[in-house]
């Protein structure tokens, strides 16, 4: 069973939707103890970084994220959300992975980066199985991570970027599975496999 | 390498697909789900819905129709058509769609950006600029061109820009419905001016018209509705043709 995340911030009804295509059982909510029904976790987000942040502390969720066991995927905000600090209204954010996200150099080429890009797998991982550098994931963000020692894959615009970061049970994707055609179903079903097996080995 | 997108666009009245040339002698094209599903498969990048319809029910079938749309397509759409206020783009966004595109309503009121930008975030706001050429420089049209605002179309667009846009989708109303080419010039020098995406729309009519808005016009994305719905051009050669052109597409590899 999936909990998704239910805030200010959510594009609740895209990810609602891919999950509904996948036969994906799902719940949404904003409060930790249904949250602490689920086996896993997706924390879906687009918009500002300071006040999806105001809106996460003020129903008690950063601390709920940041304490949670469960496999949790950010998308797109979300996965920045993870991050130590965003140059976005300066705001501090979940702390779970190092970094800041930094803002596009928008003298350099279109901002934001909006479209469909391909990703190169840097680190093996269950969440990017089968999916190469010839696929392509659709993006639209202003911000984006470094790339650091929990990147498993960089995109490349303007300068390489982190596309996708794990670190324990925290997942991230800066691109929007749930938008990406069957190459993002695909990146949705490895999460679901994730979550299952994660499930079967506790209640084993 | 981030790559050019190619935009269907389906104009939409009483629930169902219309074409007609600049909205006059519509025709039926079909059922906006399946047709939004065949442009999916076919390897659209996005869709661009816009509602032409005019009764008072509008509303309650367009929100309808989103949800339907957002239930079977997996890749962004955009939509608009007489969105006036920042309730409305809540409505239309939770509904399922990604973006909504904004015209006459900015016009007017040129603040609604920001508050729908504050609101939503401004990858999900499309300012839609109609502009038509008048002696040696461009002004913008509403109400499907019928109608001069006396607005210079580029200060028009860098202060959507300015007030929270995150794309603009420009459209030439000199070129659209003629299939002869994208205004370039315009396209080129609207590029130059702002540092958000821009869509090239209005006068699609051929493969190479679609690669000169690109090489020429410097688009981020070209947008078309009349040569896909007819079959005139498949949206596979066509992206198949730019490749070979030298232009980043994304190619379906499955």
């Amino acid at each position: 069973m999936i909990g998704i995340i239910k805030y200010q911030a959510g594009n609740l009804a895209s990810v609602a939707n891919a999950l509904n295509r996948l036969n994906a059982d799902y719940f949404v909510s904003d409060d930790p103890d249904t949250l602490n029904n689920a086996d896993g976790i997706i924390f879906p987000g687009v918009g500002h970084a300071g006040a999806a942040m105001d809106d996460l502390r003020s129903r008690d969720l950063d601390v709920w994220l940041k304490n949670t066991k469960k496999p949790v995927l950010g998308i797109c905000l979300g996965m920045q959300l993870l991050y130590e600090s965003s140059e976005e209204g300066n705001s501090d954010t979940l702390g779970i992975i190092p970094g800041k996200l930094k803002k596009f150099d928008a003298t350099k080429a279109k901002v934001p980066h909006m479209g469909w890009n391909r990703f190169e797998p840097k680190v093996d991982h269950p969440l990017i199985h089968g999916i190469d550098n010839k696929q392509f994931l659709y993006y639209v963000h202003g911000y984006y991570a470094p790339a650091n020692e929990f990147t498993l894959a960089t995109c490349k615009y303007i300068k390489d970027f982190c596309a996708v970061v794990a670190k324990d049970n925290f997942m991230g994707v800066q691109f929007h599975p749930e938008k990406s055609g069957a190459v993002g179903s695909l990146l949705l079903q490895n999460f679901l496999d994730i979550v299952k097996q994660a499930s079967n080995k506790k209640s084993a | 390498m981030l790559t050019k997108r190619i935009i269907p666009c389906l104009d939409i009245k009483d629930g169902r697909t219309v074409k007609g040339v600049k909205f006059v002698g519509l025709r039926d094209a079909g059922d906006p789900v399946e047709l939004a599903q065949r442009y999916t498969e076919e390897g659209a990048d996005e869709l661009v819905f816009l509602d032409i319809t005019a009764t008072k029910e509008k509303r309650r079938t367009l929100v309808h129709l989103v949800e339907e749309i957002a239930a079977h397509i997996n890749i962004p759409f955009t939509v608009g058509g007489g969105i006036k206020s920042v309730d409305e783009i809540e409505e239309i966004l939770k509904a399922g769609a990604d973006k909504v595109s904004l015209n006459s309503a900015i016009v007017r009121d040129p603040e609604l950006i920001s508050r729908a930008s504050d609101a939503f975030g401004s990858q999900a706001v499309v300012a839609a600029v109609d502009a038509k050429r008048v002696g040696d420089h461009w002004e913008v049209f509403v109400k499907g061109g019928s109608e001069a605002t006396g607005l210079d179309a580029l200060d028009w667009i860098k202060k959507t820009e300015h007030l929270g846009s995150g794309e603009i989708l420009l459209t030439s109303m000199d070129r659209d419905g003629t299939k002869s080419g994208f205004d370039n010039e315009l396209l080129k020098i609207v590029n130059e001016t702002v540092t958000i995406p821009v869509i090239a729309s209005g006068g699609a009519g051929t493969i190479q018209h679609c690669v000169d808005a690109v090489n020429i016009g410097n688009a981020d994305a070209v947008l078309a509705a009349s040569i896909f719905h007819f079959r005139e051009i498949e949206i596979s050669d066509l992206k198949k043709k730019m490749a070979e052109s030298g232009i980043d597409v994304r190619l379906l590899t499955t």
